[in-house]
């Protein structure tokens, strides 16, 4: 095999009984099926599709943060020379989702397009289709609305005080209800009482901002109507099915009256994943009969294509001298932005993650879903985990050096086993966590102790 | 404002077309000329994926107006390759998995392209200030500039070669 | 005015699968009387690889090589359910569907190759090359493209196979949290060495060293790009990426790939990686997820580093150079 990549070496030594295996094409460098295509400029993305007589559809949104809509005059935008059609949220059958009621996530709290009122900047409230890209964008930039702005709710802590304004008067609160509940909890053990009997308490707030997934093909899709009176929409869409189904609940059309065409797609990251332009480009596509093109510019990726939500953490740690960790109380607050999207479903894995991949006797775990009013955000690569793993991760850090105790050997202490009960009362298995920072302190030069060059996580050694 | 009709040379061959005001050079190629190799990342100038080479320069093709490349040289990716045969360059590109979403790759090999071209030798350095316009948000660019590297040994490995 | 070095540690786990579960992949196998045996989905590649994993296991469990697998992906007209590409759930689910499909291919294909060769189809095995062929005997066998033939216009058997992964929806008990979250955890370690410039704040990634636990690396050359690219997203989270700089105020947010800082191609820090294999119980192969988790452990390597180096503690991402001034500032005021 040709490769010119380096590769990093697979350690055998570690798990050697367990991972012994004859294999003849699982586990060699085979080149990838696409490199070639890639190479050539043959490989199809979504936007190379073009069909004769295609419609540009592009999108006038909110100027406000958060605001009531006391009217919208389309009527300069429709008489532009070139315009198609002007759509409003009275053109969508359907006009209120949310992307996982299909897994039962309730309510439905999110507009097509916005109806009484706007709840963050750069939501979309009249889309414009016309034969060019450029006039769509020059009518669309001529809608004109009439605002009543409200106060703009941005921090979390400010959401979740009884007196601020509800942000998504589908919830009646600025918080996903879970279960009756204003969170997602893990309670497991005592940890008041782990507190109590911990010498050393660490209490620290982390927190994190939004991030964009800024793929470089951006969110985008071509629907064309076929001859049967099917829609056949080309997406880069990560989930095929989540955009079918979606999109036929919005436009109330049987399930196979969609076709989904997709599998390649010029980066991810889990911003593909929200189904925003797909059913409007179907509505459009139907009202004009013609194929319609939907693609965001880069700005509207930047700050209008949902982002990983900003995170609070706060971790509230009871530690022995040994610096073993015997309670640990964490409260997230997870910045949902204006509606849900995927944002309940990540607060939940947020919450199973806690308190990381160590055995810790007392848990107590309070994750919120608050809704503000920007950008909503979304699932984006390490959902729920990567901000707690700079939460958890700093922490740890932190209580070794307060303890002065080795950063590696405080880690090792904690690491959780196979057969160690989770917080989330799961059973540990194919534990590994001792092995990576025994390699990785090889590879850095970093010395350990014999008794933590012994430690496996195939059983708990004796204290 | 009314059309004009636009004369480039494209991957060798004359091409004649005509184009809207506004109409950009990557435009041009895409949807006039049917060469979508070059891809629509931004528009703005920013992440490198529309590039192309013009009279041998490495540019952005969305901020260029089709009007000022009027009787230009263009080389686009679709000119790179000819049949079954991968120049070096693709085929380090391919054997140092130097691909991942691919979106970027056609303005990466352009780039590298025209850097080859000018410096056949160059350093590290040299590569990672060629492709500095080229925004990647898969591979972490590494592998990209191994691959780079890799195709100006290789061509001057074929080069000493056909000299002996 | 001194350039200060630091080192840092983060060890991390993740999980594997949509949370909580229930979400299932389908695949479809059929072989052609071309020689291709079409695996049929409608699963997404993002570029991650997906279509090259999934060619390799069902080559693998075909028995046959990987040019005769085609992957046909993505069209919901003739593609079987696939949840989507998300929260590392691509290789093993869709994994575990095309092996099971590959399984009931290969159990089809080898009783038509029996009865071509009219010998019991126990005693055949494939060599690998396009060949079922008897154990032990190198002239009774038969190529794969000669048995598609045969099966489809002499047997009239079709030789195909279905395949379906589902890991059971859990819901998690209100009050307490319990739940079944995943089907398995990946694990990492990363060792982040930097440089802090005491005079201007700015922080320098020097080298990253990543161990990785996958289960098995079914291509090692995709994993290493995972590794590769999720480190500098990491560092990139860590260092420079928001679009909401003076979050929770949203002013000068970027919209542009000009004002969205990321690290270039001049910025990288040098990178030693090593893999480990446990495999998982249920993943195919052993098979563990690693797409997402490659960005998580350098990040607070990178923050701990930082501490080590000039005794600043930032708890807010991204740790700017405006921060780790402040910081520096604040320590020197006393």
């Amino acid at each position: 095999m040709a490769t010119t990549k380096h590769m990093s070496p697979i350690d055998t030594g570690y798990f050697s009984d367990e991972r012994a295996a004859a294999f003849d094409v699982v586990g060699t460098p085979a080149p990838r099926s696409d490199a070639r295509g890639h190479v050539t400029g043959q490989t199809q993305y979504f936007e190379d599709v073009a069909y004769p007589g295609m419609a540009h559809l592009k999108m006038h949104r909110s100027a406000r943060h958060h605001a009531l809509v006391k009217g919208v005059d389309t009527s300069a935008a429709e008489t532009t020379p070139g315009v198609l059609r002007v759509i409003t949220h009275r053109d969508v059958p359907n006009n209120w989702y949310t992307i996982l009621r299909l897994i039962g996530v309730q309510p439905d709290d999110e507009p097509v397009l916005a109806e009484d009122r706007v709840l963050y900047l750069g939501e979309p409230i009249v889309a414009v289709v016309a034969e060019t890209e450029a006039i769509a964008r020059e009518a669309a930039a001529k809608v004109r609305v009439d605002y009543e702005d409200l106060p703009a709710v941005l921090d979390v802590e400010e959401a979740l005080k009884p007196e601020t304004i509800v942000v998504n008067p589908k919830h009646g609160h600025n918080y996903f209800t879970y279960e009756g509940h204003h969170c997602r909890r893990i309670r497991f053990g005592d940890v008041e009482r782990g507190f109590a009997e911990a010498p050393h308490r660490f209490t620290h707030t982390y927190q994190s901002a939004p991030i964009e997934h800024a793929p470089v093909e951006p969110t985008g899709c071509v629907v064309k109507p076929e001859a049967d009176v099917r829609l056949k929409i080309h997406s880069d869409t990560q989930a095929c099915y989540f955009t079918l189904d979606n999109t036929a609940l919005i436009l109330g059309v049987p399930f196979n009256r969609l076709r989904v065409i997709g599998g390649t797609v010029g980066g991810g990251f889990g911003g593909k994943v929200d189904v925003m332009v797909e059913p409007i480009a179907c509505i459009a596509a139907q009202l004009t009969n013609r194929p319609v093109k939907y693609v965001y510019e880069r700005a509207e990726e930047m700050q209008v294509s949902s982002p990983r939500a900003a995170e609070r953490i706060t971790i509230d740690d009871g530690v022995t001298d040994d610096g073993r960790i015997i309670a640990r109380k964490v409260t997230i607050l997870v910045d949902a932005g204006a509606y849900s999207r995927h944002s309940p479903y990540g607060t939940t894995k947020a919450a199973a993650h806690m308190p990381g991949p160590y055995t810790i006797p007392n848990v107590w775990v309070d994750a919120h879903c608050v809704y503000t009013n920007r950008t909503p955000s979304s699932a984006m690569r390490g959902f729920g985990v990567t901000i707690a793993d700079f939460a958890l991760e700093s922490q740890m850090d932190r209580i070794a050096r307060a303890l002065d105790i080795d950063p590696i050997v405080i880690r090792l202490r904690n690491a959780y086993r196979d057969g160690d009960m989770k917080a989330h009362r799961k059973e540990v298995e194919g534990a590994a966590l001792v092995e990576v920072m025994q390699k990785a302190a090889d590879l850095v030069g970093h010395d350990l102790p014999a008794d933590c060059r012994a430690m496996s996580s195939t059983h708990r050694e004796a204290r | 404002m009314r059309s004009q009709v636009i004369n480039l040379t494209v991957n060798g061959t004359e091409r004649e077309l005509l184009a809207k005001p506004g109409t950009t050079l990557l435009g041009a190629l895409r949807d006039g000329l049917g060469l979508t190799a070059a891809k629509r990342g931004c528009a703005q100038g920013g992440c490198g994926a529309c590039t192309v080479v013009v009279n041998g320069a490495a540019v952005p093709s969305c901020l260029i107006p089709v009007e000022v490349a009027d009787g230009a040289t263009v080389e686009t990716l679709e000119g790179m390759a000819s049949g079954q045969h991968l120049t070096p360059l693709q085929q380090a590109f391919v054997d140092g998995f130097a691909t991942q979403c691919g979106f970027c790759t056609s303005g990466m090999l352009m780039s590298a392209s025209a850097l080859l071209a000018e410096n056949p030798a160059p350093t590290r350095d040299e590569v990672a200030v060629a492709i500095s316009g080229n925004v990647c948000r898969c591979t972490g660019y590494a592998a990209i500039i191994d691959a780079i590297l890799d195709a100006a040994d290789r061509t001057r490995a074929v080069g000493s070669a056909a000299a002996d | 005015m001194a350039i200060l070095r630091g080192r840092g540690f983060a060890a991390v786990n993740y999980p594997t699968g949509m949370n909580l579960g229930g979400d299932p992949s389908q695949a479809l196998i059929h072989a052609t009387t071309t020689g291709s045996f079409v695996v049929t989905l409608s699963s997404v590649d993002l570029g991650q690889g997906l279509k090259t994993v999934i060619a390799q296991c069902a080559a693998e469990t075909l028995g046959l090589p990987l040019e005769n697998i085609l992957i046909d992906t993505a069209d919901t007209d003739t593609g079987p359910h696939c949840m989507g590409t998300f929260a590392s759930r691509g290789t093993h689910r869709v994994g575990n569907a095309v092996n099971m499909a590959a399984r009931e291919a290969r159990e089809v294909m080898l009783e038509a190759a029996a009865e071509e060769l009219e010998v019991d189809a126990a005693d055949l095995e494939t060599d690998g090359s396009g060949f079922i062929k008897l154990k032990g005997s190198e002239e009774k066998k038969i190529h794969v493209v000669d048995l598609a033939l045969a099966a489809h216009f002499k047997q009239g058997r079709t030789i195909s196979g279905r395949g379906i992964f589902l890991k059971p929806k859990s819901e998690p008990v209100p009050e307490t949290g319990e739940m079944d979250p995943d089907s398995c955890q990946a694990h990492a370690c990363t060792v982040a060495e930097v440089e802090v410039d005491d005079e201007t704040g700015e922080v320098r990634v020097t080298k990253l060293t990543n161990v990785y636990e996958m289960g098995r690396a079914l291509n090692p050359a995709m994993a290493q790009q995972q590794i590769e690219g999720g480190a500098w997203m990491g560092m990139s989270h860590a260092l420079y990426e928001t679009t909401e700089p003076y979050y929770p105020d949203r002013s000068h947010g970027a919209h542009t790939y000009s004002e969205y800082l990321m690290p270039g191609p001049g910025d990288l820090a040098a990178m030693e990686s090593a893999i480990l294999e446990r495999p998982a119980a249920n993943g195919p192969f052993g098979g563990k997820g690693i797409g997402e988790m490659t960005a998580n452990s350098p990040i607070p390597a990178i923050a701990n580093a930082i501490y080590d180096a000039c005794g600043v503690r930032v708890e807010r991402m991204p740790i700017t150079p405006e921060e780790v001034l402040r910081g520096i500032d604040a320590l020197r005021a006393g």
